[in-house]
This record gives structure tokens, C-alpha cells and sequence, in this order.
């Protein structure tokens, strides 16, 4: 609300097509099992398979009964199951034992799996293992993209963050390269490719053979400009607490593929299920603001919900019956969007203030400074020792382990000793993932020295990359965050107010204390057209950045917005607040951003997807 | 202690953070509340609101919108437990109609899908919308069976590679020599395709002696990761640590291992298995850890064995007062540590294996972790000389003086959490070193007094008459403000 667009907006492009045309192709996938069956849908593709199609539209095509996967023998009569799933081995592996189990028991069924958005071999050869291949058959149901509001799409894939950076599985590179190739047969085509990282790098080899392998005709494009960007390029930033309302309801009521369970605390009633988009015209207003300026706003809409229903007092009888008909019906959804924001508001209000989230905040800030880090260290400390969250305890060690480039070794046995010791020693196994990752971990002896070079900039990197290729086992590369800050002026070290109200730059989304580094880095490419003059930053991501031309038949006839349009592709996912920060950043120079993301992060979920299976809290 | 804590106070009071606070709760919140109040007051024009259903979604009891597909797989589920009584699994579909016009594309599903979209092959689709005609798209039909009949033609490993990436069909039987599986391998590996790597290295699993692969796999690494991540999923774990041994791999391998304890849950079983673990070659900093973890368990056998059989037979009050909610196997030290000083807190003594003491001292438990432990614990049960004694120290001249480990605000945390009364809180919030901070605490936790002789102290008149609003009307603590308000000895400074 308080931001002014310097120019003129340009039109995003229609993304419904997209539900359209998995739908679609769902319902031919269906058509090729003519007759009754029974449908067991893989529990994570619920809520997305609810994004584009409903119960009827599966009745229509003879889906007798729905199931969820629950890896249990099953209660089916039908003579046809039909498996819509993840191509993964543990439910493959299920399905075999279904169907054997129905083998031994002398009954007959038909088995079809539906693999989505692909299927893989090591699936397959389950099948083949099992001596099912061809008793079960297979497809693919091509649903790479969901889009999930007018700027945000969705992969839906968060096991790409582990898959890709922990394990150094490439599977899901092909899947974003065919993603990319989607939007680029429909809305493309692309003028100009940047990105940085080296999944982004093979993302766009992927679909650049995936175009050569066919031929384009000149269309008029839609989207001009794509970046891709790996999530390992910029950590700090998904690790840092939300303070943007969208993101802070993200941490707290979990929103699931755009829609969130305001739970029994934050309406008093009961738990509901609202959609979070720019549908909703109270939330469209304050997903990008600051949390403390939410309050002044929705009580401003209160009184003007107020006076608007006050106006119907002292109306005649026709007066009022043009009320009711014109104006009532806006006022009452108002309403109900007004009250639903303002209790949960009250619930973040509540949570927040019961842990302390102000030191945790302060802390944060100190961390990205660089400031006072021996009170920072003793506040995780305490923090691991009072037993307050298993999770914000993580998230403050791995911060602090990047902003520092590493513990040193007397505090990193410390304190992954008072961590075992509050949360269990099992966690040696996540210990071990956080460093393979490069999240946490021990500074070598003599890097102290590589501290001081890292100011001076350039001794460091050759070593890095030398490291980088006799490591054997571990993707992880040093984060020269304090570097790239200063490089980058990511830490604005005025001492004037910062106005949150009136947000001056992608900071305003951590409380004008940092600039997303992953955003500023997108800033300062657009505004360059490239990546020349930001080497020494390059250097200090370890490289794997590129920028091309295309020149495939874009139509540039007439006032196009495409140039304008830029698609950014998070690969291993992104947080609310960076898609704040692109707003803002898309209002400030007159671009529109359009986020497409493996899927929506953020703290906790990044981090309990490096814990081992039996230790994830259970949320399904 | 202290100095951290002024800094905290001068860093939130300084300008540039000053726009955001969460503790200043009492005006936002209640700006909040009373907009709350606002709107459920016009509740009157809006309570039909149940029978305009059309500008929102239906919800059903369980909050899934009526129709949706989650929706519906629960209903299956429930009715499926009431026993099949009703034959439909879809009981209630209201709005089918309005469903299947709303989302429908206008094109006859069937017959624009005359074949199977193939490798992202977009293109016709494309103009078919983007022409305003509405043209039918047919995706690559499905091969006839007669194309693929000569298989095993010469397909070169990069030309199979290429073939595997889009999904067609091919033998890899024909590559037999070392060379030309690894060629397989290594043009995957070029082609970024983890997919196909793994499908390769599924082949070279199954036709290499796993000796020859591993000694291949340790100069590629990408192939090596995809190996031992597939190796992972299918749980081969024996074939898994022979290949880190070979490696070289200890940390890994023994990590390996000790995470094999996670799938034994019988507690016996599990604490012979982390016997064992302790002879691995851990680091030493890790095996002192996996030590710990064994000697733990362990203990956690007895103390659930004798608590146990206390709880089920009766005879020791607290079991009674204070019901354990689950068996302690497993729980990690400090949660240990805890549920002891819950349970066994009068057993002072070292001896005896589920004593505090004990656990102090056979895990090294530090001063701070013991006492925010014992302190939460002793809190929740009320026992107040517990907790007075745990902040008792003597100087050298005698005088006792309450001392804790870490800043009372920590302390007043911790009481806060475990739901102490109002009276203990304001004992600690009046031990608060800064004086912001007291005050804050003080307004927080009701603490009237401090509040009350804060401002006394501080001879604000002002700030007093602000508070006696916040106080129930009537309550000892406006008397108080009343009396000191009329005591004409005071001279307010405003």
C-alpha cells in the first residue's frame, strides 16, 4: 500500500492455462482406464491435485473411490487400482506389495501408476525386481507447474532441496529443464537466460537441448528475461525469521500449496481453511508489508468497514434495497476477510511475544552485522539449554555458522554438545548433513587467516576451488558471507530511522536490517544485463554464473511487455519474503517478476529436510 | 549479564529498529482487539452469512472444502471405518454442477487427446490457444509396436544416452566391455540426468563385479553420489558400507552403522546395538557422544523398570500426583534430566541411579543446564523451598543472597512457563539487574507492586495515574496507588 510503482505495471501473463492443460491431460490419463477403479493419491499430491480438478471431475471419469497412500495393505474391492504418485521407490515398492499380496491371496486386478510430473528407471526396475513389470503398467502425468497466484507457480517438488544439494542426485534436473521448456513453448519465447549456480547451470543445459530438439516458429512472447538461481547460492536469507506478513504466517500457520489452516487459536471457533492469493483483497493488501504496520491497517479498515455499514442507518426503503443489492455483498466479504486476518494477527502477536522473539531478532541482526558475537553465542546457547525449539535452535547455529564462515572448533564441540544433549545425540546423523551441506560447520585450523583474506578479497577463492574438486564428499563451499555483505552493501549501516512505512529499498522485508542477498543479486544483474562488473561477487559465490542471449525467433514487433516480464526459477525453493522483496523490487524499476520455485521455503522446512526420516516432526 | 542486557534495551530504543516491536503489546493488541470488537459488532447484518454460500467456499466439519479431493479421501477413509455401512463413498457432492462448469475448458476432453503428450512437445498446444480458433492438438501417437523391432540396433552409448533422456526405449544389454559401460556412465553423467545415471548404474550394478564398480566409481564422483543415493532408497545398506569402506569412507560408514539404531525399537535390543556401536571408529569427540548415548539407555532401562512397577502398584505418591505420560526410553539426557528432577529429586545422594545428582555427574552436565532444569522442574511442581534453595549461595561473610546461573529475566522465563503464581514471579522480576527490563517484565506478568514502587521511586505522578487505569478497580493495588497518590510527603516531579 505505502509503495508508489514508478511506472506503469505490465500485464502478467495468463497462467490458468497451465491448471488447464494438467487437468486436461489427468483426464486423458483416466480415459485410458475405461471402467470403474479405485484411485490412491500420494498424500503431497492432495492438495495440488485439489488446485485443479475436484471429486467430480475424477466421478465423470469413473474413479470409483479415493484413497490416500498410507503405505498399508489395502481395503479396496475394485478390480482396477490406479496409483496417481511421486516417482518414488519406497511407494513403488508398496504398490509390489499390494499387488503380490493380491497374487497370493488368487485375486486378479488390473494396476496402473501414474507416475507425476515423470517416471524414473530406478522405479521401473522396482517393478521389474518385484516380477510385476507389466502386470503393473505405467504413465506419466506431465504436472510440472501449479501455479499457485498470478506471480507465484510452484513445482510442488520440495524433496528437490535435498535430493539435489544433500544427496548430489540429478534426478529433478531434467524435470526443471522440461519445466522451464513448458513456459517456454507457451510463453516464450526467452530474449534473455541469466542464472548462477551449478543445478541452474544444468537446468539450462537440460532445456536448451530440449528446444534444439525441435523446431520454433516466431511467436509474440510473453516473457522476456528468466534467472535461475540455486538455493545454496544464498542461504542466510531463508534462515532468517519473517517478519513480512506473508511470511510470517508462512512460519506459523504453515501454508500448504497456498492455503493455511488458521487453527482454533486464531479464530475462536473453529479451523479454517482460507486460500491465501490476490483473490482475497484484505490479504493482497498486507502480504508485503512489514508485520508492524498490518495492525494500523486493519484497524483503518475496521472503521471504514464501520462507516460503511453506519450508512445504511437513516436510509429510506429504496435507498436501502440498492444497498443491500450493491454494496452489501462486497461489505460482508470484507468482512469475513477482515476479522479472519485480525485474529490471526492476534495469534502471531501472541506467539511472538511468548518466545522472545525480540532478542531472537536482535540476535539475527547482530549475526548478519557481524556484531557482538560472543552475546549471540551464549543467547543460542541458553536457547539450546532451555529446550524453546529444536528447530530455531538450528536455524540460529547454521546462521551463525555462514555469517562466521564457520565455528571455531572450541564452540562448535560446545555447542553441538549442548545440542545432543538437549535434543538428542541421534542428531550426530543431522550434524553430519549440516556440515556436508556446508550449513554448519567447524572452522579449519589456520582459516582464521582465510578470514582476514576474504576482506582482501581475492588469495581465497583460488583455494576454495582447488578444495572444491579434491573434496570428495561434500558439496559444500565456504560462504564468504561477510564479504559478499560488504561487496554487495547488504547490511545498511546507517544509523538514520528506517522507515518501514515507507520502505527505500528489499531491506524493509528483515526490518531494514539486511537486503536479501539472493533478491540484490537478481537487482544488480537486470540492471547490468549481465554479470559483467560483479566478478569479485562471483568469485565469492564460487562461480557457475551465466547470462545468453537468445535469439530464437522472439517477435519484438510492437509495444511489448516481455522485456519487462521476468521469470525468476528458485531452484531447491523460496521463501514469502523474497517474493516480497521482488514485488518491491519489481514496483521500484518497473519489472514484474513471476516467481516459479521447486517450492515455497523456509526455515523450518529447510532444515527438517536435512534431519533423517524418524527424527521430522510429524505434520501430515 | 547485566551489560548484554543494556545493550539489548539500547539497541530496540535505538532509531533504526525502533519502528517494530513486538513487546509493545498492550497498544498494538489492544488496537487489535478493539478493532476486533469492531467488526464482531456489525455481526448483526452478517450473521446470514451461512446461507450465501455463493461468493465462498464450502467447508465441511473437518475444514476441507466440501468436494475437494482431500476432502473426499477422508470421507473414504471414515466411511470405510463405519464398517461399509454406506455404500457410496461420496455422501454429499452439492455442488457438482456449478463445479463442472466453472473449471471446464470448453473442449471435448476426449477428443482433443487423440495421444500421449511425449517429452514436453508443447508446441502445437501453444497455437492451438493462441490462435482464436480453437484447433485441435494431437501429440505424438504412440509408436506403433513394429518401430521398436530392431531394439538392439547400433545404438552408440551417447545415442542411447540421448535415447534414455526422452523416455524411449532401448537394450543396454549389447554394451558389455568395461569400455563402453563406462562410456554409458559417463555420457549420462555429461548429459546432467540423474535419472538416467542411476538407470546406468543400475545396469553396471547388476552385470560388474561390485569390486571392478567401486574402483570405477571412486574417480566419478557425480555417478558415486547417484549410487550411493539410490543405494540409500532401496535400503541395500550391506552393499552401501561395503562401498564406503572401500572409499575409504570411515565417517560415513560409521555414521552408517550407528544410524541402523534408529530402526530397532525394542529398547533392549537397541541399547545392545549402541554396545556395540562405542568399538566403532568414531572420532573421539563423537564416540564420547555415542558413549553417552548407550549410557543412557541403559540407565533408562532400570529407572523405567523400578518407576514402572511404583506407578502401576501404587505405593509411591508422586507417580500418583503427577501421572508420567510415557516410558522414558529414549528421551533425550536433558528431558532425562528433567522427568528425574520431577520424580526423584529427594534422592540427594549419588547412588542411586535415577538421583539428579547422578545424571549430573556421570554426563557432566554443566552448572547452567542443571539449574534451568531443576528449576523448571521443581517450578512445575510448586515446591518453593526446592526452588529458593536452588538460587541459595552464601558469601564469605555469610549473608545469603539469591544468585542464579544466568539473567533473572531467564529465571522469570522459565517460572513464567511452568505457570507460577504471581506472587513468586514478582519475587524474580524484582531481581531484574536493568531497569527497563524489570519494569517491562513487571507490566508483563502483572507484577503490581514493582510497578506501583517503580514509579514511586521515580516520583512520576504521571505514569502512576496511567497505571492506576490498568489495574482492576477496587484491587489492593489501586488502594495503593490511591494512598500514595493522596500522601502529601511525596514530591512528584510532574
Amino acid at each position: 500500500m505505502a509503495h508508489s510503482a514508478r511506472r506503469d505495471s505490465p500485464k502478467l501473463p495468463d497462467f490458468s492455462l497451465l491448471k488447464r492443460l494438467a487437468k486436461d491431460q489427468l483426464v486423458y490419463l483416466l480415459e485410458q482406464l475405461p471402467g470403474k477403479k479405485d484411485l490412491f493419491i500420494e498424500a503431497d499430491l492432495m492438495s495440488p491435485l485439489d488446485r485443479i480438478a475436484n471429486v467430480s471431475t475424477l466421478k465423470q471419469h469413473e474413479v470409483d473411490k479415493l484413497y490416500k497412500v498410507e503405505y498399508k495393505p489395502i481395503v479396496s474391492t475394485s478390480d482396477q487400482l490406479c496409483f496417481l504418485i511421486r516417482p518414488r521407490i519406497k511407494t513403488v515398492k508398496w504398490i509390489c506389495d499390494v499387488a503380490n499380496a493380491d497374487k497370493a491371496a488368487g485375486r486378479f486386478r488390473r494396476y496402473k501408476i501414474i507416475f507425476t510430473p515423470q517416471k524414473f528407471y530406478a522405479c521401473e526396475s522396482v517393478l521389474e525386481e518385484q516380477g510385476l513389470f507389466g502386470d503393473v503398467t505405467t504413465d506419466e502425468w506431465s504436472f510440472y507447474l501449479l501455479p499457485l497466484d498470478d506471480d507465484i507457480i510452484s513445482m510442488e517438488l520440495p524433496e528437490f532441496f535435498r535430493d539435489n544439494f544433500l544427496a548430489g542426485d540429478q534426478r529433478w534436473v531434467r524435470t526443471a529443464g522440461s519445466t522451464l521448456h513448458l513456459l517456454h513453448s507457451i510463453y516464450g519465447p526467452f530474449s534473455k537466460i541469466y542464472g548462477i549456480g551449478r543445478c541452474s547451470k544444468m537446468v539450462y543445459e537440460s532445456w536448451r537441448e530440449q528446444v534444439e530438439e525441435e523446431e520454433t516458429k516466431a511467436r509474440q512472447a510473453e516473457i522476456g528475461n528468466v534467472f535461475l538461481i540455486d538455493r545454496d547460492v544464498d542461504f542466510v536469507t531463508p534462515l532468517c525469521s519473517q517478519v513480512v506478513y506473508e511470511g510470517l504466517v508462512d512460519d506459523i500457520f504453515k501454508i500448504k500449496c497456498g492455503c493455511v489452516g488458521f487453527g482454533t487459536d486464531a479464530t475462536s471457533d473453529k479451523n479454517v481453511k482460507v486460500m491465501l492469493n490476490s483473490q482475497d483483497k484484505v490479504f493482497n493488501e498486507i502480504r508485503n508489508e512489514h508485520f508492524s504496520n498490518v495492525f494500523g491497517f486493519l484497524s483503518q479498515k475496521a472503521r471504514n468497514l464501520q462507516t460503511a455499514y453506519d450508512k445504511r442507518r437513516g436510509m429510506d426503503i429504496k435507498q436501502m434495497k440498492t444497498f443491500v443489492s450493491e454494496e452489501l455483498k462486497g461489505l460482508k466479504q470484507e468482512h469475513r476477510l477482515l476479522s479472519l486476518h485480525i485474529s490471526a494477527s492476534e495469534t502471531i502477536m501472541k506467539k511472538k511475544t511468548k518466545q522472545d522473539f525480540q532478542e531472537m531478532l536482535k540476535t539475527e541482526h547482530s549475526l548478519l552485522e557481524g556484531f557482538e558475537i560472543r552475546e549471540c553465542i551464549s543467547f543460542i546457547e541458553e536457547h539450546i539449554i532451555r529446550l524453546v525449539s529444536m528447530i530455531e535452535s538450528l536455524r540460529l547455529l547454521c546462521l551463525l555458522s555462514i555469517t562466521e564462515n564457520g565455528l571455531l572448533p572450541k564452540d562448535y564441540r560446545s555447542l553441538k554438545a549442548l545440542f545432543l544433549q538437549s535434543y538428542g545425540v541421534e542428531h550426530l546423523l543431522t550434524f553430519a548433513n549440516l556440515k556436508q551441506l556446508g550449513l554448519l560447520v567447524e572452522q579449519q585450523p589456520g582459516e582464521t587467516l582465510t578470514a582476514m583474506e576474504s576482506k582482501v578479497g581475492k588469495l581465497v577463492n583460488d583455494k576454495t576451488a582447488g578444495k572444491l574438486t579434491d573434496a570428495f564428499s561434500s558439496l559444500a563451499k565456504k560462504s564468504n558471507f561477510r564479504a559478499l555483505s560488504r561487496k554487495l552493501n547488504l547490511v545498511p549501516k546507517s544509523d538514520e530511522e528506517y522507515n518501514l512505512r515507507v520502505p527505500r529499498d528489499m531491506a524493509y522485508i528483515f526490518s531494514g536490517a539486511y537486503i536479501p542477498l539472493s533478491c540484490k543479486l537478481i537487482e544488480q544483474v537486470l540492471e547490468r544485463g549481465g554479470w559483467t562488473g560483479l566478478e569479485e561477487v562471483t568469485r565469492l559465490l564460487n562461480g557457475h554464473e551465466f547470462s545468453v542471449t537468445g535469439n530464437n525467433g522472439a517477435d519484438l514487433r510492437a509495444n511489448n511487455d516481455a522485456p519487462r516480464i521476468v521469470v525468476v526459477m528458485f531452484l531447491g525453493g523460496c521463501t514469502f519474503s523474497e517474493i516480497s522483496a521482488l514485488r518491491f523490487l519489481g514496483k521500484e524499476k518497473g519489472y514484474k517478476f513471476i516467481v516459479v520455485t521447486t517450492a515455497i521455503t523456509n526455515s523450518s522446512r529447510l532444515l527438517e529436510a536435512l534431519l533423517e526420516n524418524h527424527m521430522r516432526p510429524v505434520n501430515t | 549479564m547485566m551489560k548484554t542486557r543494556t545493550d539489548e534495551e539500547d539497541y530496540w530504543n535505538s532509531s533504526k529498529y525502533k519502528a517494530f516491536t513486538f513487546d509493545d503489546e498492550d497498544d498494538e493488541l489492544s488496537r487489535l482487539q478493539e478493532s476486533k470488537r469492531a467488526v464482531n459488532s456489525i455481526r448483526g447484518l452478517v450473521d446470514d452469512e451461512d446461507n450465501d454460500e455463493d461468493d465462498m467456499e464450502r467447508v465441511s466439519w473437518s475444514g476441507e472444502p466440501v468436494g475437494s479431493i482431500s476432502w473426499s479421501v477422508k470421507e473414504t477413509a471414515a466411511s470405510n471405518q463405519r464398517t461399509d455401512r454406506d455404500p457410496t463413498p461420496f455422501p454429499r457432492i452439492s455442488t457438482d454442477v456449478a463445479n463442472v462448469s466453472r473449471g471446464h475448458s470448453g473442449y471435448s476432453l476426449s477428443s482433443l487427446f487423440k495421444g500421449k503428450m511425449k517429452g514436453g512437445n508443447f508446441q502445437s498446444f501453444t497455437d492451438s490457444l493462441t490462435d482464436s480458433s480453437v484447433r485441435l492438438y494431437a501429440p505424438e501417437l504412440r509408436k506403433p509396436k513394429s518401430e521398436y523391432k530392431d531394439l538392439v540396433s547400433d545404438w552408440s552409448p551417447e545415442e542411447t544416452v540421448h535415447r534414455m533422456q526422452q523416455g524411449k526405449v532401448v537394450s543396454l544389454e549389447k554394451f558389455r566391455s568395461l569400455h563402453d559401460k563406462l562410456l554409458l556412465l559417463d555420457f549420462s553423467v555429461s548429459a546432467h540426468d540423474g535419472n538416467v545415471i542411476t538407470a546406468i548404474l543400475i545396469y553396471l550394478k547388476r552385470t560388474l563385479s561390485k569390486e571392478v564398480l567401486f574402483r570405477e566409481l571412486e574417480s566419478r564422483q557425480t555417478a558415486l553420489r547417484h549410487f550411493i543415493h539410490y543405494l540409500t532408497e532401496t535400503r541395500d545398506q550391506k552393499l552401501l558400507l561395503d562401498l564406503l569402506r572401500s572409499l575409504g569412507r570411515t565417517e560415513d560408514t560409521v555414521l552408517l552403522q550407528y544410524k541402523e539404531h534408529l530402526n530397532i525399537s525394542d529398547a533392549n535390543k537397541r541399547r545392545d546395538f549402541l554396545k556395540s556401536c562405542v568399538s566403532l571408529p568414531f572420532s573421539a569427540d563423537d564416540l564420547a557422544h555415542v558413549q553417552d548415548h548407550f549410557t543412557l539407555l541403559d540407565r533408562q532401562i532400570i529407572m523405567e523398570a523400578t518407576d514402572g512397577q511404583n506407578e502401576r502398584e501404587g505405593k509411591v505418591e508422586i507417580f500418583q500426583k503427577f501421572p508420567r505420560k510415557a516410558p522414558i526410553h529414549n528421551m533425550p539426557l536433558i528431558p532425562t534430566l528433567h522427568y528425574s528432577c520431577l520424580y526423584h529429586y529427594s534422592e540427594a545422594q549419588q547412588e542411586t541411579f535415577s538421583s539428579p545428582l547422578s545424571l549430573r555427574h556421570t554426563f557432566k552436565i554443566s552448572e547452567k543446564q542443571f539449574f534451568v532444569t531443576a528449576l523448571a522442574a521443581r517450578v512445575k511442581l510448586k515446591a518453593w523451598s526446592d526452588v529458593d534453595a536452588l538460587f541459595r549461595s552464601r558469601n564469605w561473610l555469610g549473608f545469603t543472597r539469591k544468585k542464579a546461573p544466568l539473567g533473572f529475566h531467564r529465571v522469570v522465563d522459565v517460572l513464567h512457563k511452568n505457570a507460577a503464581p504471581t506472587q513468586v514471579l514478582q519475587e524474580y522480576v524484582a531481581l531484574v539487574d536493568d531497569a527497563d527490563l524489570r519494569i517491562s517484565l513487571a507490566h508483563k506478568h502483572k507484577c503490581h507492586d514493582i510497578v506501583i514502587n517503580t514509579y514511586r521511586d521515580l516520583k512520576d505522578r504521571q505514569l502512576l495515574l496511567g497505571y492506576r487505569e490498568k489495574v482492576e478497580s477496587g484491587s489492593a493495588a489501586q488502594k495503593k496507588i490511591d494512598e500514595l497518590l493522596e500522601n502529601p510527603q511525596i514530591r512528584w516531579k510532574n
